[in-house]
C-alpha cells in the first residue's frame, strides 16, 4: 500500500530532532566551520542520544530499532541544522550499517558492542578516492589474497573521522570482484593523514589513508569467504546523503523566507517580487521532491529489496537540486550571501561538498 | 509506515490498464493526424479484451487508496494516449465535479445525468479568471447570457456547461457566478473545436452564447448576492482544483513515461547500458542525462502521490496539488523534450509517437492553473500571503 504516513514514533522523533538541531547545532555551525573542528561536548551530547546504538540489535547491546525511514528523518532534521554536524552525529553509521547487514557473526560480535558504549567510538567508511571521476563502487584500491590474509594497496580520501576511528571499512578490487575489509587503524602499511583541508563542512575531521601492502586476516573481509555486496553499502550511504541534503534544501529556504519579507527595494518587500516568489517556490518544489525521493529509497532499504535505482534516484537529483537550491539562497540575499556573518555562503559550500561525495550529479 | 510497495490488488487493476493502454496506442497516431475524427466511446477490440481479462480483485483496506491509484490509472491510461480509451468511462466533465460542490439538492438531481463542461477561460481571460467578461443579467425570471468562451474540455461531447459570467462587473471576482445552461438553448453556439499543438484527439471547443436566455434557478447554487469578501463566491471552484490538479499533472506523467520507455528502449538497441550503480563520469553522456531525467519522473510522480493520499487521508492538500502540478509541468517538458534530444532525429520523426508526446504533455503546464500560477499559489503559501500580497 503506498503510504506517507509515519509512525507516531517516527514523528516524535522528527519533531525531538528538530528541537535538538535549533538549539544543539545552529548556534554552533558558524563556530565549527570557523574553526575546522567541532567541539568535543557536541560530539558526547549527541553519542548520548543514541542515534546509532539505536540501530544496532539488541544481542550486541543496543535497543534493536533499526529504520532506515527512521535514521532519513533523523539526518532530514539534523541537516537542517548543519550538514557537517549532521554527519558527526551519526559518524559511525555507514560501518555499523554495513556490519549488520552483511558482516558475519563473528564480525557482529567483535564490531558491534563498542558502538553500544557510553562513550563516543567510531568506525568509518573508506571509499571515496582521490583522483578524477572515482567512482567508489569500482575503487582502484587492490585486495590481493595471500594464504590466509589479504594484502590491501590503494589510497582513500575524505574519510571520516581519520583521526580517531578505529577501524576502516576499505572498499577495494579483489579479482573481478569488489570487496570491503575491515583494517584496524594502527594496521601496519596503513598511513592516516593529517586533517583534509576542504572548502565545505569544514568542521568535519576526513582524512586520506595511505595503503600501502596493508595485510589483514581472511576474516576481515566483510561477509568471510562469502564477500559482500558493496553496492548495498553505498546504496545506504547514498539515501543518507540525500535525506541530509532535504534538510539543507529546506534549511536554505527557511533562511530565505524571513529575510525576503524583511528586505525592502523599490518600496516593497522582495517577496512580493515574483522573481523572487518564484525562485523560492521552485526551492521549495524541489525540496519535497528530494524528500520523498529520499523516503521511497530508505523504505527500500529497509525493506530489504534491491535500493540501488531509488538510491541514485534520491541522491543526484538531490545533490543537483540542493546545490541550485543553496546556490540561489546566495543570489536571494544578494551582498549578505557573500559575507561570512551570514550562514547562506556556508551553506553553499556544503552544498557543493556533499554533492559529490559518492559520484556526481547522475550516479 | 512509509511505503511505495503495490499490492497484488493494486498491481492487477494496474496491469489491466496497462494492457488496455498497449490496445488503445495502437490508434494514437491516427486520431492526432485526424484532429476532426474523435475516437469512438469503445475500440473494436474491447469486447474480446475484457472477455479475456482476468477478474481485478475489489481493493481492501490493504490496498492503496482510491485516489493515489486514480493517479496511477491516469498515468497508465495516458502511457497509452491522451484521449483514446478501450471503453471511455460514462462520468462527466469538469462541470460535473462543479455541479457536486456547488449545486443545490434540486440542481445535482436534475443535471447530473448529463455530461456538463466547464466553461471558464474567454479570449481576454485565462489564468486571471476575475476578469470575465461574459455577462448574465436578469431580465424578469430569466438570466440573459452574452459572451465567448474557449479551451472548453469536452466541449463538442458535452450535453451541458457550467459557464462562468458576472452579474455585475463592477464587482470584480465577487461578481462572478456560475450558471447551467443545456446544448441547444437559442443562443448557444458551438462555432468550432479548437485546433490545437498536442492532444488533438481530446475534444476541445469554443462556445458563444448571444441572448441566451436561461431560467432563473439555473444559477448554480442559487445564491444571487455579491459578497464583500472578494475571495468567498471563488473557494468551492479552487477546491475542486485541489483534485483535478494532481490528476493533470498525472496525465502527464504518464506520457513522460511513456517517453522514458521509448528513450530507453532504443538507446539499449544502440548499446548505451543504464548503470544505476556507478556515477555518471564514468559513461556516456545520453545514459547520464537519461538517468537524469529518469529521476526527475520519479521525483515527480512521488510528489504527485503525496498530494493524492493527502487527499486520500482526508487532509488539506492546497499547497500539495500546486507543488505537485507544477513539479509536472516542468518535469514532462524537460523530459520529453530531453528524450528527443537523446534520441536526435528519430525523435522528430512521425513514424514514432514520442514527437507527438512531447506536444500533448507541453499543455500540462497550462490548464488546471498555469505553472506561474501554481508557483504564486505556493509562495503566497511559504510567505503566509493573501492573493492580494503577491499577484
Amino acid at each position: 500500500m503506498i503510504s506517507f504516513k509515519l509512525t507516531e514514533e517516527q514523528e516524535m522523533v522528527r519533531d525531538a530532532m528538530r528541537e535538538f538541531a535549533e538549539q544543539a547545532i545552529t548556534p554552533i555551525a558558524r563556530d565549527c566551520d570557523e574553526a575546522s573542528s567541532i567541539p568535543a561536548d557536541y560530539i558526547d551530547t549527541t553519542w548520548e542520544l543514541g542515534l546509532v546504538s539505536a540501530q544496532i540489535p539488541e544481542e550486541f547491546g543496543g535497543a534493536g530499532e533499526r529504520s532506515a525511514i527512521t535514521t532519513a528523518i533523523v539526518l532530514e532534521e539534523l541537516g537542517a541544522g548543519d550538514a557537517a554536524l549532521a554527519i558527526a552525529a551519526m559518524a559511525p553509521s555507514a560501518f555499523v550499517n554495513a556490519i549488520i547487514d552483511q558482516g558475519t557473526d563473528a564480525q557482529k560480535a567483535q564490531y558491534l558492542p563498542a558502538f553500544c558504549g557510553d562513550k563516543f567510538h567510531t568506525a568509518s567508511l573508506a571509499a571515496i578516492e582521490p583522483h578524477a571521476m572515482a567512482d567508489p563502487a569500482n575503487p582502484r584500491a587492490v585486495a590481493e589474497e595471500k594464504e590466509d590474509r589479504f594484502v590491501l594497496s590503494g589510497r582513500k580520501s575524505f574519510v571520516l573521522f581519520g583521526d580517531r576511528a578505529s577501524e576502516f571499512l576499505v572498499l577495494a578490487r579483489n579479482g573481478s570482484e569488489v570487496d570491503a575489509f575491515i583494517v584496524p587503524r594502527d594496521a601496519e602499511g596503513l598511513t592516516i593523514s593529517e586533517p583534509e583541508l576542504n572548502m565545505g563542512m569544514k568542521g568535519l575531521t576526513t582524512n586520506t589513508l595511505d595503503l600501502e601492502r596493508v595485510e589483514v586476516p581472511a576474516a576481515n573481509r566483510l561477509g568471510g569467504d562469502q564477500g559482500c555486496d558493496v553496492r548495498r553499502i553505498l546504496d545506504a550511504s547514498r539515501v543518507a546523503l540525500a535525506a541530509i541534503m532535504t534538510g539543507m534544501s529546506r534549511q536554505v529556504l527557511e533562511f530565505c523566507i524571513p529575510y525576503a519579507k524583511e528586505r525592502v527595494a523599490f518600496d516593497e518587500p522582495i517577496s512580493k517580487k515574483q522573481s523572487i516568489a518564484f525562485r523560492m517556490s521552485d526551492m521549495h518544489i524541489d525540496t519535497e521532491g528530494m524528500r520523498w525521493l529520499t523516503w521511497k529509497a530508505a523504505s527500500q532499504v529497509e525493506q530489504g529489496l534491491d535500493a540501488t535505482k531509488a538510491a541514485s534516484f534520491a541522491r543526484s537529483y538531490a545533490a543537483e537540486k540542493t546545490m541550485w537550491i543553496a546556490d540561489n539562497g546566495v543570489q536571494i540575499l544578494g551582498g549578505h550571501g557573500f559575507i561570512r556573518e551570514y550562514p547562506v555562503e556556508m551553506w553553499f559550500r556544503a552544498a557543493r561538498t556533499i554533492s559529490v561525495l559518492e559520484g556526481t550529479v547522475s550516479a | 509506515m512509509v511505503d511505495f510497495r503495490l499490492t497484488e490488488t493494486d498491481k492487477a487493476g494496474l496491469a489491466r490498464t496497462r494492457a488496455e493502454a498497449l490496445v488503445c496506442r495502437k490508434y494514437a497516431r491516427y486520431h492526432d493526424e485526424n484532429e476532426g475524427d474523435f475516437p469512438p466511446g469503445e475500440l473494436p477490440e474491447a469486447a474480446e479484451f475484457y472477455k479475456n481479462q482476468p477478474e481485478v480483485p475489489a481493493p481492501g483496506p490493504e490496498d492503496s487508496s482510491m485516489v493515489v491509484m486514480a493517479a496511477l490509472h491516469a498515468a497508465g491510461q495516458n502511457w497509452g494516449d491522451y484521449s483514446v480509451r478501450m471503453r471511455k468511462a460514462t462520468d462527466g466533465g469538469l462541470g460535473n465535479a462543479a455541479l457536486a460542490a456547488a449545486g443545490t439538492p434540486e440542481q445535482v438531481e436534475k443535471w447530473r445525468t448529463m455530461v456538463l463542461s466547464m466553461a471558464i477561460t474567454e479570449p481576454g481571460c485565462g489564468s486571471d479568471p476575475s476578469r470575465v467578461q461574459t455577462t448574465a443579467e436578469l431580465d424578469g425570471d430569466e438570466w440573459v447570457i452574452n459572451g465567448e468562451k474557449i479551451f472548453v474540455t469536452t466541449g463538442i461531447r458535452a450535453e451541458g456547461v457550467v459557464i462562468w459570467a458576472t452579474i455585475d462587473k463592477s464587482a470584480g471576482r465577487a461578481g462572478i457566478k456560475s450558471f447551467l445552461v443545456e446544448k441547444g438553448t437559442p443562443g448557444f453556439d458551438v462555432p468550432h473545436k479548437e485546433k490545437k499543438l498536442g492532444i488533438r484527439a481530446d475534444d476541445t471547443a469554443a462556445y458563444v452564447f448571444t441572448d441566451c436566455r436561461i431560467p432563473r434557478e439555473n444559477l448554480l447554487g442559487l445564491d444571487e448576492s455579491i459578497p464583500k469578501a472578494s475571495s468567498g463566491g471563488f473557494r468551492g471552484v479552487m477546491k475542486t482544483f485541489n483534485m483535478t490538479r494532481p490528476m493533470t499533472a498525472a496525465f502527464g506523467l504518464g506520457i513522460a513515461d511513456a517517453s522514458l520507455d521509448f528513450t530507453r528502449e532504443h538507446l539499449e538497441e544502440a548499446g548505451v547500458k543504464i548503470d544505476y550503480g556507478t556515477i555518471d563520469a564514468n559513461e556516456p553522456a545520453a545514459a547520464a542525462k537519461f538517468k537524469q531525467l529518469e529521476a526527475l519522473y520519479e521525483a515527480s510522480m512521488l510528489t504527485t502521490l503525496r498530494a493524492c493520499w493527502l487527499a486520500g487521508e482526508g487532509q488539506p492538500n492546497n499547497m500539495e496539488s500546486s507543488v505537485c502540478k507544477a513539479h509536472a509541468g516542468s518535469a514532462v517538458r524537460r523530459i520529453t523534450q530531453g528524450c528527443i534530444e537523446i534520441l536526435g532525429p528519430m525523435g522528430i520523426s512521425r513514424e514514432h509517437l514520442i514527437e507527438k508526446w512531447m506536444r500533448d504533455c507541453r499543455i500540462t503546464d497550462i490548464y488546471e492553473g498555469t505553472g506561474e500560477i501554481q508557483r504564486l499559489i505556493i509562495a503566497r503559501g511559504l510567505f503566509e500571503y493573501t492573493r492580494a500580497d503577491l499577484n
